[in-house]
């Protein structure tokens, strides 16, 4: 279980100071939670606060009630968080199978990193030899991103907007991903989306503008107010 | 020849030999020859006006390998040595030469190579070539490798050049000429730490119709340690040119490359990419959530882009 507690963040800018989060509070235990809103409201901020990449400026981070605040990205991913970019990095002279081989943290077989390659609908062959380099599309990159928090297998897995970019693979296999993710681990999933797919699949949604919660629910009391309005973007802006 | 275990370390690391190998070798040790074989279709010939051997390679050699490799112990040894390949029309073969030098004195130890390939038609040549220096010593190791290579009608040559680490100052010289459909491939890798010195200059002239040449460079450049990459690839026929320089910067180290191109035909198609920056800090981050402290971040990707 995760839990942010009091978490604020202060970006420093040009013009000073500029607030991004404002304490935030939320416990993190359900199979598939989604933090939604528009641009700007602090998503990812928050998703790279629980990854360590960015230090909160207040607040506390436990993990399964052990205080993760002051861990380094390398220690939280060793206590089990995971984190695939929104937009994967590339590598020059690192193979497909060099990555899921250091994301399973062991010794691994082609043919197990093939295993994952093709749970994320890639064919295996093609792509395990291959550089994580430019010559890969940005929808090629996302599910090697994917296939990577397969082989990481951590109880908790952040998902920065899977979806953006995921071209001809079907949504319905990247559902199916992260229910097979969930049943093998039963670890908690957490999605930075606007997609309303995504947000239909999730058991908690939580709702951020401005970089504060505005609302935190099951689907079934989030989505209808959020789809009244044509779009979750003006209808959040609307409220503000 | 008995080998004592720094010579085969040396000859492990420059040539990736256990014990002496199959096919063709000459072994240079310490300025002296070390150990000789020919073949039914490669003969080794002893220079008489100045230092070094001929090859000569038969018409018609097919998958046969030949080993040069040179190795200095001796501290303060200074070792110019001229090795001239003659390979025949429609040959297949795989050179492989390296020069590794334990200096364990406080003398500069040097070793300058200067190795000319005259390769027919149509033959395909490998040409692998290392570099390896080790010592507890203050002596330095300095390596300056000359390479000339003439490609005759529809020949492929692949050179690969290796350095990683352990060379205190090298310039390498490496000039070239294709023929008609003459291909040449040179892949270099190049690592420097300390106050190492690396300089490379290519220089390759496409003058037959159809040739082409890729020249691609990769190197990492740590803490103290200078490189500079000059390349000039001067297209003088209906030909494809294409040079690549890619450099890792770390601590404070310098990195310069100029890469040149020149086309004295409108037939010419001649490309040149050079980048040089520090690691990524996406890059380290991607791999630190995956699970690596930053620096076994950073190895992994300066061994990926050497690899």
């Amino acid at each position: 279980m995760l839990e942010l507690k009091h978490i604020s963040f202060d970006a420093d800018g040009e013009d000073g100071s500029k607030e991004i989060l404002r304490d935030v509070n939320l416990t993190i235990d359900e199979r598939m939670v989604v933090i939604t809103g528009p641009n700007g409201s602090g998503k990812s901020t928050l998703a790279k606060i629980i990854a360590g990449i960015v230090k909160p400026t207040e607040g506390q981070i436990l993990l399964d009630s052990e205080d993760i605040t002051d861990l380094s990205i390398t220690e939280r991913a060793r206590k089990g968080v995971s984190f695939a970019f929104q937009q994967p990095v590339r590598f020059k002279g690192i193979t497909v199978f060099d990555l899921i081989t250091i994301a399973s943290g062991k010794r691994l077989s082609v043919s197990e990193a093939c295993n994952y390659l093709s749970e994320v609908g890639l064919c295996a062959r093609d792509y395990v030899n291959r550089e994580v380099n430019a010559s890969l599309s940005g929808g090629e990159l996302k599910r090697i991103e994917i296939a990577t928090m397969l082989a990481r297998g951590t109880k908790l897995s952040i998902f920065d907007e899977p979806v953006a970019g995921i071209d001809l693979w079907s949504f319905q296999n990247l559902i199916r991903v992260f229910e097979k993710m969930h049943e093998d681990i039963q670890g908690s999933i957490l999605i930075i989306s606007h997609q309303e797919r995504i947000l239909e699949n999730a058991d908690k949604i939580v709702v951020l503008a401005d970089g504060e919660i505005r609302a935190i629910g099951s689907k079934e009391e989030i989505m209808p107010e959020l789809m009244a309005s044509s779009s979750v973007c003006s209808r959040l802006v609307n409220k503000v | 020849m008995a080998m004592d275990l720094i010579q085969k370390r040396l000859l492990r690391e420059v040539a990736g030999l256990h014990e002496m190998p199959e096919g063709a070798y000459n072994i240079r040790s310490d300025g002296q020859l070390a150990g000789r074989n020919t073949t039914a279709n490669i003969d080794i010939v002893t220079k008489t006006d100045k230092p070094g051997i001929d090859i000569y390679i038969k018409d018609g050699t097919k998958n046969e390998s030949m080993h040069i490799p040179v190795i200095i112990e001796k501290s303060g040894l200074q070792d110019l040595v001229y090795n001239d390949f003659f390979i025949g029309d429609d040959c297949d073969v795989t050179i492989v030469a390296g020069c590794g030098i334990n200096n364990c004195g406080t003398q500069e130890s040097r070793h300058d190579g200067i190795h000319s390939f005259f390769v027919g038609k149509n033959s395909r040549v490998k040409y692998i070539e290392k570099h390896y220096g080790e010592g507890d010593g203050r002596g330095t190791n300095v390596m300056n490798p000359t390479t000339i290579v003439e490609l005759g009608e529809g020949s492929y040559m692949e050179m690969e050049t290796t350095q990683i680490k352990g060379i205190d100052s090298t310039i390498r010289n490496t000039e070239a000429k294709c023929a008609d459909g003459a291909q040449l491939v040179i892949t270099e890798k190049i690592m420097t730490h300390g106050s190492q010195y690396a300089e490379t200059n290519f220089t390759v002239d496409l003058d037959g119709v159809d040739s082409s040449a890729n020249v691609i460079s990769r190197s990492v450049a740590r803490e103290e340690s200078r490189q500079m990459f000059n390349s000039n690839i001067r297209g003088n026929n209906k030909c494809a040119g294409h040079s690549e320089c890619d450099a890792i910067i770390m601590d404070s180290a310098y990195v310069g490359a100029r890469p040149e191109i020149v086309a004295n035909s409108v037939d010419a198609s001649l490309i040149h990419e050079a980048a040089i920056g520090k690691i990524a800090g996406d890059q380290l981050i991607k791999l630190m959530t995956l699970g690596l402290t930053e620096q076994e971040a950073e190895e992994q990707i300066v061994n990926g882009f050497l690899k």
